[in-house]
């Protein structure tokens, strides 16, 4: 029986490997998805099969609501893609924590079956604290993306706030290091539920005052933290399986939360105790100038003119749910010969990849996606580059204006296009208070309105006959 | 069960981390939201420790933490592989 659980652990830990490699490809990933299936279904039909498992009720329960709640979860709209993810880390995490308050209280009531080391032990509080506070923040984070009234969508902000969050996280180390030296103590027990509440408080005061433009890079080191707390489980279990699956999940997170703090030009630390968008003096500009509206016709005319276009979308078109009229669009200017490429910066949207997906949703062919490093040398060739819900990420400013926050970001080169055709919500100045002066720049015009509504105008322009 | 060997335990953790820093570095980057969820259904092997808390003869509250656990896990599993197939087959080249 032993042998069949570590032959079963070694498969399945081979398919997860399996499973990432094939993502180099869009080829080959959906291949990474079945072999992932296999190697889960193994796991855990060789630990249910175990001798020691009596209570198979209470498991078929769980298993079955466990479908019934995410099946649905699958099914969301893809604008929805990064709370859904938010929230799939909080139920890693809140695994994590239960199965590591369990061991520990099984221990404490004598019927462990493994004795509690000091590494042991240590391991178990990390499970607790990682796991614990990775499932109140990605709560939070998952609000802060729904949009949920109770939770502030804007950055929270007060004097003293990093004193106070690394204060609430060094009393929890501390009772843990006291756990782990006295783990059988009487105070034990007491010190070792205070972890839990306040790795669970730390959680949510980490992430209040996050802003939305963060989002991407919070999004990936949370999931770095349930990858970790995995890891730590398996410590705690002696189960090389959830070790390596952990490490596996943990170096994802980590790589894409490296890769989103270079493209904004940040460290880690900055992002989690920067408070990014917070009280940005509005940048007092000496003269103001004036941006040029340009029709729904001209704008047509524009783009019929053109040999090639750039599209620069952002979470303009996501919150606007304009992928399908781009997709028309990009029909409509391919049909007459214009070539039309994406460019996608890596944190445009509100998680790593939000753009991608969406553009594949609207059945626009991934050889038209184009990353920033590719794209940026072909801009000043570019025809038109058409604006599409995106304002940092095209932002001048970010080369020269020490003063603004996204200073040292590095940029699509919209301003180098030919024209730029810029789709804007409002007139009203950007969120955070910072000027884009790429649309008051010689070659752009501005086209006000919801980027869905804009781009079914633009659409009927080629459709109806207005351009011939 | 024989007494957990950590110096093994690290040994294993240390290079799964640098299988995993080498595979996701080539994963391709049009493909980072599908890699996210997919990643989470595999770290939901959790799942394993969560069926010996639930199932094994333990008193009722600790299999009460583990059916928790467990539904977490299983949600993660069926929801992260059913919604990044459901992304991966939107991919086309042409």
């Amino acid at each position: 029986m032993h042998l069949i659980g570590e032959l079963s652990a070694v498969l399945a830990t081979a398919l997860f490997i399996f499973a990432l490699y094939w993502m180099n490809d869009p080829k080959t990933a959906r291949r990474g998805v079945f072999a992932g299936v296999t190697g889960m279904a193994v796991a855990v039909l060789a630990t249910w099969l175990q001798p020691e498992i009596v209570h198979h009720g209470w498991i078929f329960l769980a298993i079955i609501a466990g479908f019934a709640v995410g099946v649905p979860l699958s099914r969301v709209p893809l604008t929805a893609v990064p709370q859904r993810t938010a929230l799939s880390h909080a139920f890693g995490g809140l695994a994590a924590g239960l199965v590591g308050a369990a061991e520990y209280f099984l221990w404490r009531g004598g019927s462990a079956t493994a004795a509690m080391t000091p590494f042991r032990m240590s391991a178990l509080a990390v499970e607790v604290i990682l796991g614990f506070l990775t499932f109140t923040g990605s709560l939070m984070a998952a609000g802060k993306l729904q949009e949920v009234r109770w939770i502030p969508q804007r950055p929270v902000t007060y004097p003293g706030q990093n004193v106070v969050n690394i204060g609430v996280l060094a009393i929890a180390v501390g009772l843990g290091v006291a756990v782990v030296l006295h783990p059988g103590a009487p105070w034990a027990q007491q010190a070792f539920l205070g972890i839990a509440a306040l790795a669970l408080i730390f959680g949510v005061l980490l992430i209040i005052p996050i802003g939305g433009a963060d989002m991407p890079t919070v999004i990936s080191i949370l999931n770095a933290y349930a990858g970790l707390s995995a890891v730590a489980m398996g410590f705690v279990l002696d189960s090389k399986l959830l070790v390596t699956a952990g490490a596996l999940d943990g170096s994802s997170g980590l790589i894409l939360s490296i890769i989103m703090c270079r493209a904004m030009n940040r460290s880690f630390t900055n992002v989690l105790f920067g408070a990014f968008g917070k009280a940005q003096p509005a940048h007092a500009a000496g003269e103001q100038k004036e941006w040029k509206q340009e029709t729904v016709e001209g704008a047509a005319q524009l783009l019929e003119q053109a040999r090639n276009v750039v599209i620069i979308p952002g979470y303009g078109m996501a919150v606007a749910q304009a992928q399908h009229k781009v997709r028309e669009l990009y029909d409509a200017l391919t049909k007459r010969g214009i070539t039309v490429k994406f460019a996608i910066h890596p944190v445009a949207g509100r998680m790593p990849g939000h753009m991608n997906v969406l553009l594949a949703e609207a059945n626009i062919p991934y050889s038209a996606l184009v990353e920033m490093d590719e794209i940026n040398p072909e801009m000043p060739q570019t025809d038109v580059a058409l604006v599409l819900g995106a304002n940092d990420v095209v932002n001048p400013a970010a080369r020269y204006d020490k003063s603004t926050p996204i200073y040292g970001m590095p940029i699509i080169d919209a301003d180098k296009a030919k024209t730029v055709l810029a789709v804007k919500r409002s007139k009203k100045p950007g969120f955070a208070g910072i000027d884009n002066e790429l649309y008051v720049l010689d070659n752009t015009w501005m086209l006000f309105g919801d980027a869905k509504a804009v781009l079914s105008d633009l659409v009927k322009q080629f459709g109806s006959g207005g351009i011939h | 069960m024989t007494p957990t060997d950590f110096g093994s335990m690290l040994f294993v953790f240390v290079l799964a981390t640098f299988i995993g820093l080498g595979v996701i570095r080539r994963v391709s980057r049009l493909l980072y939201t599908p890699l996210m969820s997919l990643t989470n259904a595999i770290s939901a092997i959790a799942v394993v420790g969560s069926i010996v808390v639930t199932g094994a003869d333990h008193p009722l509250a600790i299999r009460i933490l583990g059916a928790v656990a467990l539904f977490a896990s299983m949600t993660n599993i069926v929801s992260g592989f059913l919604i990044t197939d459901r992304m991966l087959k939107m991919f086309k080249k042409q």
